[in-house]
């Protein structure tokens, strides 16, 4: 195979990652709904808590993406 | 950015970074996208070209820096000086308001207890009154009670006598029908005296 | 070249090269933003502090907003003994902020979505935050971050392991997730205009077929501007979370 096409079906596959990173976001954000839901009141105070969850999670789709992006620019 | 230090097997562009450029345009000899090619025609994914890095390190210390003094020095004391005026004013407002509010239950307070001893002073004249007054009620009764019980006890005195005044006329009649009767029937004289006793009256 | 994606992250000099200690340095249009980005977050507060208003008005409400609600979260995560830490919160917070939202105009460049920029930030959150933990615990701080209490002896080497590639992390995510959310952010939204600019090339279908990447487009901006805020503030929280472990570590 072609070292160039390779290194465009390395990137598409390094994508999928982030679809594992927004399963996540839909987690803790779907979590924390049906929490806030039962629990109005202390929902507030978690919301922060949430974006920390949901910013960690989404950092780790964001590498994948920087890896697809190094597989496309740099390599 | 470990990726373009790969690449490019060059020297670190600390010390040649011309040199640098040139591995990196050898390291890209495959043909990629067009994506843009930099002034020196070499194809660098350009947020990880390495010849930029040292510049830009040095503008970020230097503007984030001068951010970090224009913030801590000039512009946050004096948002903070504003809350903190404001903070002052409401706790003073508040202050204030409670302050005014304690008053108010004082003269709440004062005013309940006048009205308080208004009442019991109003309360002790009406019983003195009603009092005073039913005693006066009560003499005058007692003395026109005493009165009609002398008038009752003279007029009794006075039936009692007509009674026996009649009673006695009564004797005296009977007695006298009794010598006529006797005289008429019998022709025989009865006294006076016997005629009395014997219809049971005094002689 | 218009329609490149990648174009709008061209760095340009804008001066001459000049050389200090062998490296190469110049004022590119990135440090023009950054100037720019540090002009605005001062010009907009000092604007906004001028009157200094019992009752604010819009800017002054503004200000006092941006300033509370990092106050607010430095106060809540860090204690009160965060307060010597606000200012370089806040200049975090206000410089990935303005630098995100800059970013948002139309040719104009985004600081924050150069690696070096972002990984410099980071880079320096984590060397502030060990010499904070060492200052104030002395070389016992890693002892305390590394091997947490009430751990069974048997996986106590796995757990001080997981907690010693997590800390090697922290740099590595904390640069990588501003960068990498406004890189792509930013090519994702060029992608959509160049599909609207082809498709109206082509004629009338074209044009008709261009109406759905364009609102595309639209939302995208929208989401753009929501990130470019929730990226500094994760930005800022997270700098504030570190800070916290530097302070009272072995939670």
């Amino acid at each position: 195979m072609d070292a160039s096409a390779a290194k465009l079906i390395g990137a598409g596959i390094a994508c999928i990652g982030m679809g594992g990173a927004g399963i996540g976001v839909g987690h803790i954000f779907g979590n924390y709904l049906a929490g806030a839901l039962r629990n109005p009141a202390a929902a507030g105070a978690q919301f922060t808590n949430a974006l920390i969850g949901a910013a960690l999670a989404e950092g780790l789709g964001i590498f994948s993406l920087v890896v697809a992006l190094l597989l496309l620019f740099v390599a | 950015m470990s990726g373009t230090t790969t690449t490019t097997e060059a020297p670190a562009p600390a010390e040649a970074p011309q040199e640098g450029m040139a591995g990196g345009m050898e390291g890209h000899e495959a043909p990629a996208e067009g994506h843009t090619t930099a002034e020196g025609g070499h194809k660098v994914f350009p947020p990880l070209d390495s010849s930029t890095f040292p510049s830009q390190i040095l503008w970020l210390a230097v503007f984030f820096s001068l951010l970090y003094l224009l913030m801590s020095k000039l512009v946050l004391p004096r948002i903070e000086a504003i809350l903190k005026k404001r903070h002052d004013h409401i706790q003073g407002d508040i202050a204030t308001a409670q302050r005014l509010q304690k008053d108010t239950q004082a003269a709440i307070a004062a005013y309940e207890k006048e009205l308080a001893d208004a009442k019991a002073r109003a309360h002790g004249i009406a019983e003195e009154t009603r009092g005073r007054l039913q005693a006066e009620t009560d003499a005058e009764r007692h003395a026109l009670e005493a009165s009609l019980a002398k008038k009752v006890a003279a007029a009794e005195g006075k039936i009692n006598t007509a009674r026996d005044k009649a009673m006695a006329q009564v004797h005296d009649v009977a007695a006298d029908s009794a010598i006529a009767i006797v005289e008429k029937l019998t022709g025989a004289k009865v006294s006076k005296a016997a005629a009395l006793k014997a219809s049971g009256g005094k002689a | 070249m218009a329609n490149d994606p990648i174009h709008q992250f061209q760095i340009h000099d804008l001066t001459d090269k000049f050389h200090i200690g062998g490296y190469e340095f110049s004022f590119t249009n990135s440090a023009l933003f950054m100037g720019a980005t540090v002009l605005t977050i001062t010009g907009f507060l000092l604007l906004a502090a001028r009157k200094a208003e019992l009752v604010p008005g819009k800017t002054q409400s503004v200000g006092e907003l941006w300033y509370e609600m990092v106050h607010n979260m430095v106060r809540q995560v860090l204690g009160p003994e965060g307060k010597k830490f606000f200012p370089l919160v806040f200049s975090l917070f206000s410089f990935v902020l303005v630098a995100n939202m800059l970013g948002m105009f139309p040719y104009f460049f985004t600081v924050t979505s150069q690696v070096v920029v972002t990984a410099t930030l980071a880079v320096f959150v984590i060397v502030l935050v060990v010499l904070v933990g060492i200052w104030k615990h002395g070389l016992s701080w890693f002892k305390k971050l590394f091997i947490p209490h009430g751990v069974p002896l048997v996986i106590l080497p796995f757990i001080s392991l997981i907690e010693i590639i997590s800390f090697l992390s922290r740099p590595v995510s904390l640069g990588l997730r501003l960068f990498g959310n406004m890189l792509a952010g930013h090519i994702v939204l060029k992608v959509f205009a160049g599909f609207v600019v082809s498709l109206g090339a082509l004629g009338l279908g074209g044009m008709l077929g261009a109406i759905a990447p364009m609102f595309m487009a639209v939302a995208l901006t929208a989401l753009e501007f929501l990130v470019a805020f929730l990226q500094a503030f994760v930005f800022a929280i997270l700098t504030c979370v570190y800070l916290n472990d530097a302070l009272h570590p072995g939670h």
